[in-house]
């Protein structure tokens, strides 16, 4: 009709490859959802914290992460710190990126998580001989993680999506690297980023309903 | 023994506490009446050092609660409170809820934990709930949880305050049966209350706070059938 034939035969013979790709996307995303978590954690602790310089550092860091392009945070931790003589791999540049950002959204989840919960928990963590830091990590944090499930799950589907912005820092290994390579090399345009696009969407939704599994097993009351 | 001495105590401008002296002896129970805002829960909250105060002396056992140097975790290991609001955790069950700081402030092992959480919580009439979540319970079994998750810490003093003023009518009386349990059992406890008939029950002596002095301090009988200050006279006669 547009005189364009489709060649699906072509497109998924290369579909080992694309699916290695997706393996490494997962990877990225998953490591940067975990690390991602405990800088939130520790920006929530230093939002908390008395010392002015602290907040302000975490401030920053959120305020950062949530008002520029995650483009731009890939962009700087890959060409951004090469000015100052620092070398990333496109892989380490594009986890930093993607960690930078989901930490950013997820320690403002962690907020509005906190103030979710009575002040009087720690009061009472307090009365029974607890320090302030036993008093958040065992009575705050199991329900501010809680509260924030949902939203977190959102982000770990963010986080697979912007590894698809990889390839601006020159990474070739992921699922989006991988198609955009094939396509240079075979030409099926359409029938790459098709299937690339079917492989996202497959991830993400393995990503939604495990997680949903570890909250039925997490969380009981 | 709890010695309090000439303490003061002002939120902003506002003046709570204003020179209250009171010594609570080993074994000793003694509740505490007023009106609403005449400071005897914030008395209770200084006590264990939750809050500061502004001069004045506190002395848990010969120690001075607002020193600089006292460890305060240390100290309200010693000293179990209960607020009006239970505060129970949602997200552990009533037997974790109970072994929580046994466990992670005493160190305590798991199973020791366990035994002594169980112990409390049959105490307190909780014995079936073990392993339900707070969210499951009544005020009034919730308040008892709390009672028990203060008591694992086998604390010398228990502090109470106002812990039947949330919950039903119905649900009040298995509460202040429990403290009246734990009194009879030779508990040292300040109980912040407005159940009169408790308060005559189970003290030794009742206070009567007025606008952040201790206008009064006396035996039940002498308190609630003879009361000598004209403020302890016009409350009372409200209250009743």
């Amino acid at each position: 009709m547009f005189g364009y034939t489709f060649q699906w035969n072509q497109a998924l013979a290369r579909l080992p490859k694309m699916l290695d790709g997706a393996l490494v996307t997962m990877e990225v995303a998953m490591l940067s959802m975990l690390i991602g978590i405990a800088l939130a954690i520790l920006l929530t602790l230093l939002r908390l914290s008395g010392a002015r310089p602290l907040r302000a550092i975490a401030t920053g860091w959120v305020e950062i992460a949530r008002n520029t392009p995650a483009l731009f945070q890939i962009y700087m931790a890959h060409f951004g710190v090469a000015s100052f003589g620092i070398h990333f791999s496109p892989f380490v540049s594009l986890l930093i990126g993607i960690t930078f950002n989901n930490a950013g959204y997820l320690a403002e989840n962690f907020r509005g998580a906190l103030k979710a919960i009575p002040e009087t928990q720690t009061r009472a963590g307090r009365s029974l001989g607890m320090s302030q830091l036993q008093a958040f990590r065992y009575i705050i944090l199991p329900q501010m993680l809680r509260i924030s499930f949902l939203p977190m799950t959102n982000q770990m589907v963010w986080a697979v999506l912007m590894t698809s912005l990889g390839v601006t820092v020159g990474m070739n290994a992921d699922l989006y690297g991988v198609t955009q390579d094939l396509n240079a090399l075979t030409f099926r345009t359409f029938e790459l980023f098709a299937i690339a696009g079917v492989l996202f969407y497959a991830i993400t939704k393995i990503i939604t309903l495990g997680a949903r599994v570890i909250a039925a097993r997490l969380f009981r009351y | 023994m709890i010695k309090i001495q000439n303490v003061h105590k002002s939120f902003g401008p506002l003046k709570v506490l204003k020179g209250i002296d009171l010594t609570v002896e080993k074994g000793e129970v003694v509740t505490v009446i007023g009106g609403s805002g005449s400071g005897k829960s914030t008395l209770l909250t200084c006590i264990n050092g939750l809050e500061p105060i502004d001069t004045g002396r506190i002395l848990v056992d010969g120690t001075e609660v607002h020193a600089r140097t006292t460890d305060l975790n240390r100290l309200r290991q010693n000293i179990g409170i209960v607020f009006q609001q239970w505060n129970a955790f949602p997200h552990l069950t009533v037997l974790e809820n109970v072994t929580l700081a046994p466990r992670k402030v005493l160190g305590i092992g798991k199973a020791e934990a366990e035994a002594i959480a169980e112990k409390q919580l049959r105490h307190v009439g909780l014995g079936e709930k073990l392993s339900t979540f707070p969210s499951r319970l009544s005020g009034g079994q919730q308040q008892r949880m709390a009672i028990a998750r203060a008591l694992a810490m086998s604390p010398d003093y228990m502090l109470f305050d106002e812990v039947t003023s949330a919950l039903d009518p119905q649900l009040v009386g298995e509460v202040l049966e429990t403290l009246k349990m734990l009194a009879e059992e030779g508990m040292t406890m300040i109980c912040v209350t407005h159940e009169m008939a408790f308060a005559r029950d189970v003290s030794d002596r009742v206070a009567y706070f007025h606008k952040g002095i201790m206008a009064e301090i006396g035996a039940p009988e002498q308190i609630f059938g003879d009361p000598q200050h004209p403020e302890t006279r016009a409350f009372l006669a409200s209250v009743r």
